[in-house]
């Protein structure tokens, strides 16, 4: 039966976040834009210490959410929750350890012991390369079988968290010549030698979270911890599938990445229509288009917009539940809320004049952070090569 | 209220499926094929409104007792339904959903003596043409300041007087809802036939929508009994918000023919030696109409579905229509640019769409969800 709203048990979690948000996040948003600093912000130990009681509680609540051929389960949880705390604060919630990205990644093809040797787990994502961004299949490290260890070579470079983290997910080839089907993750612990932060990006947005450049040198690993299948594919199709694996963890994490602007743009509205109510402006979803200011014009359009947006993510994220092939949908999801943060962020700092401008809110904060969300986890461009290469049946060399 | 118990969900029901297999085949087969046809002639097909009936829509929000199949009110029906048709076409989606549109709004808003009327009138087996005349002629309409005055005689009765446009049906319609100013009680509806004394219609041709016919009304010194009027619990901002997402369910259908349409023909189209669709610049225009639509279509899933568990849903039917406006219309334009000086001629139905897409913006009432 159709009905798009969320159920209670996920909208218990979310109201649970908001509070989160509120309290925990939001007094310490301006505090770290302000610091840039390299070590997590003190406060978040804290708070990460809260959050986790809170959801295992919530956990412990929640059954999983399914019905006859139905399933709310953990990706329409985690799209909803994403975007609660990034109404919040998106850098913060990016410093937030148990959200590190490569975390996923280990947990899907880590053994037991492997777990247990590695302990708790706060891990980046090192992919894009100086020469590589969204290009992935075209990354320059090597990772080279020596006895029981891969010796790992290279430069990566926009790694979120990469200076917190404790451990890195390193993306390797094991034979430049082989291509994509070569291209393999290994685990890293920070300390290996042969590791080295070199440096820690200063940004336009997202300045309490730290994106660094790392440098691989003769860094060595144990065998065991290339994650996944540690073959070479023998042929072409083969190949092509080992690859597409890959890339489908994106079906994932897109959406969620997508989530991050949903919350950001409804925290830049509300923090518009609050300063609007002093003005007198009010929506009222009655006034016919020739009753209406510009202003109210452009804040219904961004509402539409953002509604838009968001039942996109909601969608993918529900298709990847019910395990539904969701790739165009998640891209679809990731381009309109990608595009749609940043607009309504923008749009909010015009519309509010010089307090929008000042320091003195956030919202020119939103507006600056807005724009890394359209361009990570794939660029606005790369969602749009990937919704068209489906809808018109094209593969990646008839449509470059 | 909201029934929270709920889970997300966006399959619809088994029944629900098995009408859309039933009305996408309508669709195909008798709609989108004489759709050129009839916009040419600016008429329906000989017959087209007969073989709507087998589609037995009008019979599903009626009660048994009424003769009716007693599915109940469900916004969400209307609006898979009104996008399969639309998809087909949507001047003769609206022509085939106007007398339905009638039934949804007596359903909602009517005495049980006008329920019981419109149902023998209109849950027929032949077609029954009937609409509602809320639209008025002028630029910035408001359905909440109409001109064609209701006024309350001694005896309960009503005079109307005014003008009404784009009428479906004029002086066809077997039963049209006229909306009217009563003064302190605002906007309200009665029900009256075509040929009553003191009405007048004039055929009007408009932008698109040509094979609907569509007509001004006049109404001069009309008198009607007091139990022409709807109920007092008549809702014109409820009756406004089904008619918004009647709107947005409209744009999702048409404009998914659009990219239907487009998509074959950037593929085999040959410029420079390749399809023009893998250039970036016609893909990612590609990529967004389908991003957009399938955004709408979201929007307008979820108005209907709040609207059918009684929850407040003006907002997002409010929100929908606007984006049905704005991106319908862009993916109407879109659509014509793809196909270049070829989009641009009578050969090809995407000019079609183009004209009816814009009427998205003045459709108020014509329709509800």
């Amino acid at each position: 039966m159709i009905n798009l709203e969320i159920p209670k048990k996920i909208e218990d979690t979310r109201a649970l976040l908001h509070q989160f948000s509120l309290n925990g996040l939001r007094p310490l948003s301006r505090k770290y834009d302000l610091l840039e600093q390299k070590e997590m912000p003190e406060e978040l130990y804290e708070l990460v210490k809260l959050l986790k009681g809170g959801r295992s509680q919530a956990e412990k609540r929640a059954d999983p959410a399914a019905e006859a051929g139905n399933v709310n389960g953990s990706n329409l949880s985690m799209v909803v929750s994403s975007a609660e705390l990034c109404w919040g604060d998106v850098g913060l919630f990016l410093a937030l350890p148990s959200i590190g990205l490569g975390n996923a990644a280990v947990s899907a093809v880590a053994t037991e012991e492997q777990k247990t040797e590695w302990g708790d787990l706060f891990a980046s994502m090192a992919i894009t390369e100086p020469g590589a961004g969204s290009d992935s299949a075209a990354i320059k490290t090597t990772a080279t079988l020596d006895g029981d260890e891969y010796v790992l070579n290279g430069t990566k470079i926009f790694v979120t968290d990469g200076y917190r983290s404790k451990q890195v997910v390193v993306w390797a080839s094991l034979d430049l010549k082989m291509g994509k089907a070569a291209i393999k993750s290994f685990l890293v612990p920070k300390g290996t030698p042969g590791m080295t932060v070199t440096r820690v990006e200063h940004k336009l947005g997202i300045r309490s979270s730290d994106t660094a450049q790392i440098v691989l040198e003769d860094c060595r690993v144990p065998k065991a911890n290339l994650l996944g299948n540690p073959e070479i594919a023998k042929t072409a199709d083969a190949r092509k599938k080992a690859f597409g694996g890959v890339m489908q963890t994106f079906d994932n994490t897109r959406p969620m990445v997508a989530a991050q602007a949903v919350g950001l743009a409804r925290a830049a509205l509300d923090m518009t229509l609050e300063l609007l109510k002093e003005e007198g402006v009010e929506l009222d979803y009655n006034k016919s288009y020739h009753q209406m200011s510009a202003v109210e014009s452009d804040l219904y359009d961004m509402e539409a917009d953002y509604e838009t947006a968001r039942l996109l993510v909601l969608k993918a994220a529900w298709m990847a539940d019910n395990k539904q092939p969701n790739s165009k949908n998640a891209s679809m999801s990731k381009a309109k809320a990608g595009r749609m943060g940043n607009q309504v962020a923008l749009k909010c700092v015009e519309i509010c004049g010089q307090l929008g401008y000042s320091k003195a809110h956030l919202l020119e904060k939103f507006a600056r952070d807005s724009k890394i969300i359209d361009i990570y986890e794939g660029t606005q461009q790369i969602q749009q090569l990937i919704v068209a290469r489906q809808v018109l049946g094209k593969s990646s060399s008839e449509l470059k | 209220m909201t029934n929270t118990e709920l889970l997300f969900d966006l399959t619809p029901t088994e029944e629900q499926q098995m009408t859309r297999e039933v009305v996408q085949r309508f669709a195909r087969e008798e709609m989108a094929a004489a759709a050129r046809a009839a916009d040419e002639a600016g008429a329906l097909p000989e017959g087209y409104l007969l073989k709507t009936v087998d589609l037995g829509l009008n019979f599903m929000p009626i009660p048994e007792a009424l003769g009716g199949v007693g599915a109940g009110r469900s916004p969400v029906s209307n609006v898979l339904n009104i996008e399969d048709l639309a998809r087909g076409d949507m001047s003769m989606a609206i022509a085939a959903l106007a007398p339905l549109s009638v039934i949804n709004c007596i359903m909602d808003f009517g005495t049980p003596a006008q329920q019981e009327r419109i149902s023998q009138a209109l849950a027929t087996a032949e077609f029954t043409p009937a609409g509602l005349a809320l639209m008025e002629s002028g630029i910035g309409f408001d359905a909440r300041q109409l001109k064609t005055r209701a006024v309350a005689q001694g005896d309960g009765s009503y005079i109307l007087s005014g003008a009404k446009s784009m009428v479906a049906f004029g002086p066809e319609a077997k039963i049209l809802v006229v909306f009217a100013d009563t003064g302190e009680e605002g906007t309200q509806g009665f029900v009256l036939e075509a040929d009553t004394a003191g009405v007048s219609f004039e055929k009007e041709d408009y932008m698109g929508l040509r094979p609907l016919p569509l007509y001004a009304m006049t109404l001069a010194d009309v008198s009607v009994p007091a139990s022409a009027r709807l109920h007092e619990s008549f809702d014109i901002g409820r009756m406004m918000s089904l008619g918004k997402i009647a709107m947005s369910a409209l744009a999702v259908g048409t404009c998914q023919a659009m990219l239907d349409y487009v998509v074959p023909y950037v593929n085999e189209r040959a410029a420079f030696g390749e399809p023009i669709s893998n250039r970036q610049a016609v893909a990612f225009m590609v990529a967004d109409m389908a991003t957009e639509i399938e955004g709408l279509r979201l929007m307008t899933y979820r108005a209907a579905a709040q609207a059918e568990q009684n929850m407040d849903f003006s907002r997002n039917a409010f929100l929908s229509h606007r984006n049905a406006i704005k991106y319908g219309m862009k993916v109407g334009t879109d659509g014509v640019q793809l196909l270049g000086g070829h989009g641009f001629t009578r050969e090809h139905p995407v000019e079609m769409w183009y004209r009816n897409l814009r009427a998205l913006a003045t459709l108020d009432g014509m329709l509800l969800a």
